[in-house]
């Protein structure tokens, strides 16, 4: 006897595409199932909505550089997906941040103006949407910054970063504050727990107020807490008596699981199921359909059959996409043939580390309607969709957003569960 | 087998790490104390530095409670508890193993030492001055949650019972084999009989062969040689049982079922054991199967109203099956039952580390997000599939907890059809 699961629709990978594409239809009232090897992207990103912020020069409205996009590059994600989508899409996200888990805990922000905020070494980034406690750093609006670190945490040197900002012409300075001197290195994890805790966080405010000087915002390293940053960020600038806001910081991410347990409370919200640990092993194919996946679950392999599957496992990065020693690349769950793989002759690779590299746009072949080619019932969401760059783009959290927005319509219709949208009528197809 | 070659097993998958830190965000233990460096570093970095007959490197390992969920949440397949399991055995082997750690690693000659003297027993593991010297002599703590011995066995009760109604010869009904764990066998045989009612009115037939412990605890203190022979007398046992390709093993005790399914392999090293890997294909867990069932279109639905609220905890090592939370979808079947889900990482007990004199603080350290969020969700009871969680929970929130197939036995009614006893009240907390 075989372990089996049947859903109507099966997701693979629990990135921000694989939630939100599994949100949305279980949403529409359809069964679904995430399964995922492991914690996805959302762990190791700054945790903002990054749309589209270099088309390659600095994009100051992501609404018109969408537009300009999708004109010149019918092969990029965004062509595929249409401006229209990408706006509902990420008003969608808007409002299910707002209510999620964590009170009061809203993102900002549109694709009518990039906010531009502080990275970990003092570059200004274009963001689309962020959260609150990110805010206050948008760099137009900056007056003189106070840079705080914490000599325990290595992954963040205020130094570095308030050099850096005075070179991109803000005044500010670097404050060093030694908390958690019991340990010799923390994380930013560590530290949000503290900050979760009144007491430590007034003992904190107390000890940072007199180093600030004439600062008129402070700056942090993402840790202002995990289980409620809006009451985190509102008590510190009550205490400081001035605007506070996180700068991102190395992996794990603070803002990012943040915005992982609003995902997942939206998924669960809708009787959405996840299910941790087992990657997929096997598949069965039946002419153009996939029938069922294995997925490695313990003791033998668990068989989950769907009516569709949303294939929303990643790109090169997660090792769903691979590149082998024979100059082989291959889609490693289900066998798809993939697209934007430079072909015999052409360079995979350029010299220059920073420059575009040919293979970085491969990805699995998709339709117009993101369905796998060949394959009439995989939809491909995120970073497994072939045409973009998205470090150099930054619109990674944009395109997992808008393809898993898009990847739950598309199964929806197929399963006779349609999404609650207006989409069908209004999306705009280019 | 040798110290490599067991370790090779894993150690292959440590080179997937790429420090991304996932499961540092996932522990309980390193979240809630500095004495645990956190699973990345004790596991794939101080891994590199661990050499077959050479001593240990990092004492900090002993602090890593084996609940398994960074190699859960690890993306890139990283066996990270399973090199720490290993890493700690040797670290125990090396240190020796404390007498507490002898004794309460095996639950089978504790129960069978406690049954026939269970209210002498149950006394004296309530007994204050008594927990006291136990926590002074032995190290157990004085707080930890000690089960009760039920004074009777869950074995002798299927034996004794009248026998099911035969089968109509027409519709045979299924055989399936029902490894009962030594919770169910000495401190909760009500729940034993909940799952023998539940399989048989789904049309099964419960056989129920002699068993003993699975090994986990004996593992889970770094006992592995004995670990290994309880462990391989265990899949002998069952795999005996699984004379056809129909027949398959259901257990109730989620742990346990893991250590068949999978630990026993991973972690003692015991891929090769025939009967072990039979076992391990064929075991369910008992949600497991049940959802399955349902998938099928064959679990009875029959369920009445239980208008009650139930707070559901996924134990860690229900989710080391990579199965999701089947027990959600099965209560979610129950007319009128609200279920709340809780999000909470683990109870902090840990099968027997939360016992532990030096540990007890860290266990309620984890534990108290998952009561936090207990006391949040309003509901009378908790559901929760593995025992020693539900007591520590029972400890840590004062409300009754049971295992999810209480809530399905009680929805079919069969608390009336007097098949399985009461569950008695002073169990509970």
């Amino acid at each position: 006897m075989r372990r089996e699961r049947r859903y109507d629709a099966v997701v693979i990978g629990a990135g921000t595409a694989g939630l939100v594409a599994a949100t949305r239809l279980a949403q529409a009232g359809a069964s679904v199932c995430v399964v995922a090897k492991g914690v996805g992207s959302t762990h190791l990103a700054p945790g903002t909505i990054d749309v589209l912020g270099y088309a390659p020069e600095r994009v100051e409205s992501p609404a018109r550089g969408l537009a300009a996009l999708v004109a010149a590059r019918p092969d990029h994600p965004y062509a595929l997906l249409g401006d229209e989508l990408v706006a509902e899409a990420l008003d969608w996200f808007l409002a299910t941040a707002r209510a999620g888990p964590l009170p009061g805990y809203a993102y900002t922000g549109s694709l009518e103006r990039n906010l531009l905020l502080p990275t970990a070494v003092g570059a200004l980034k274009p963001s689309a949407a962020v959260p609150e406690t990110f805010a206050a750093g948008d760099a137009r609006a900056l007056g003189r910054v106070a840079v705080v670190g914490v000599p325990a945490l290595r992954d963040f040197h205020a130094t570095l970063c308030a050099a850096n900002l005075n070179a991109a012409g803000i005044e500010a300075f670097p404050v060093s504050i030694d908390v958690e001197r019991e340990r010799a290195d923390a994380a930013t994890l560590t530290l949000a727990r503290h900050f979760d805790d009144a007491g430590w966080r007034m003992g904190f405010s107390g000890r940072l107020a007199p180093l600030l000087g004439a600062a008129e915002q402070v700056a942090l390293p993402a840790m202002l807490g995990l289980s409620d940053p809006h009451a985190v960020l509102a008590d510190l600038q009550a205490r400081l008596g001035r605007h506070v806001f996180e700068i991102p910081t190395l992996p794990p991410s603070v803002p990012g699981m943040r915005l992982f347990e609003i995902l997942r409370h939206a998924l669960e919200s809708a009787g959405g199921r996840l299910a941790f640990g087992a990657g997929v092993v096997a598949h069965a194919r039946d002419g153009d359909r996939i029938v069922s996946i294995d997925t490695a679950t313990a003791g033998s392999p668990t068989t989950y059959v769907a009516d569709a599957f949303v294939l929303a496992s990643g790109g090169f990065h997660s090792g769903a996409i691979a590149l082998d020693s024979r100059w082989q690349t291959r889609e490693q769950l289900l066998d798809l043939p993939l697209q934007g793989v430079p072909g015999a002759g052409e360079p995979r690779f350029v010299a220059s580390y920073f420059d575009e590299q040919p293979l970085a746009r491969a990805g699995v072949a998709v339709d117009s309607d993101l369905r796998a080619s060949g394959v009439a019932n995989v939809v491909v969401a995120g970073a497994s969709l072939p045409g973009a760059v998205p470090w150099r783009e930054a619109s990674g959290e944009g395109i997992a957003l808008a393809s898993g927005y898009r990847a739950a319509q598309v199964v929806a219709a197929d399963l006779g569960v349609p999404t609650q949208t207006q989409t069908q009528t209004t999306k705009a197809r280019v | 087998m040798t110290d490599l070659a067991e370790l090779d097993a894993l150690r292959d998958s440590l080179d997937h790490c790429v420090k991304c830190t996932i499961c540092e965000t996932a522990c309980p233990v390193s979240n809630v104390s500095p004495l645990f460096p956190g699973p990345k570093y004790a596991g794939p970095q101080s891994e590199r530095y661990r050499v077959a007959g050479q001593p240990s490197v990092d004492a900090s390992v002993d602090y890593c409670s084996g609940c398994g969920i960074c190699s859960q949440v690890c993306p890139q397949g990283v066996k990270i508890a399973e090199i720490n399991s290993q890493a700690r055995a040797k670290l125990k082997a090396q240190k020796g193993i404390s007498l507490r750690d002898r004794i309460i690693t095996r639950p089978t000659w504790l129960g069978r030492a406690g049954t026939p003297a269970a209210p002498i027993a149950n006394w004296t593991l309530r007994s204050r001055p008594l927990r006291i010297l136990a926590e002074k002599s032995l190290g157990v703590h004085r707080s930890a949650p000690a089960p009760n011995f039920a004074g009777r066995r869950f074995s002798t009760w299927f034996r004794k019972r009248p026998e099911p109604p035969a089968s109509d010869p027409a519709h045979p009904r299924r055989r399936i084999v029902y490894f009962h764990g030594c919770g169910t066998e000495y401190y909760e045989p009500w729940e034993g009989e909940r799952v023998v009612a539940v399989l048989e009115h789904n049309g099964f037939e419960v056989v129920v062969p002699k068993q003993d412990c699975c090994g986990l605890p004996l593992q889970s203190s770094g006992l592995f040689d004995d670990a290994r022979r309880v462990a391989r007398r265990l899949a002998r046992a069952l795999a005996a049982e699984l004379t056809d390709e129909e027949t398959i093993i259901v257990g109730n005790a989620t742990s346990c079922t893991l250590m068949l399914k999978r630990e026993a392999r991973e972690i003692l090293g015991l891929e090769d054991d025939p009967d072990l890997r039979r076992v391990s294909e064929h075991t369910y867990d008992i949600c497991e199967l049940l959802l399955e069932l349902h998938q099928r279109g064959s679990l009875k639905t029959d369920f009445r109203p239980v208008p009650e609220t139930v707070a559901y905890h996924a134990p860690c090592q229900q989710q080391g099956h990579w199965i999701g939370k089947p027990a959600l979808e099965l209560l979610a079947l129950i007319p009128e039952l609200q279920v709340r889900e809780l999000n909470a990482r683990c109870c902090g007990i840990a099968g027997t580390y939360g016992l532990k004199v030096e540990k007890y603080e860290i266990a309620m350290a984890v534990g108290s997000d998952l009561f936090r969020q207990v006391g949040a969700s309003g509901a009378a009871t908790v559901a929760c599939d593995s025992e020693t969680c539900r007591w520590q929970i029972a400890h840590g929130t004062q409300l009754p907890a049971v295992h999810p197939i209480d809530f399905l036995f009680r929805a079919y009614g069969l608390d009336d059809a007097g098949t399985a006893r009461a569950r008695p009240e002073t169990a509970l907390k």
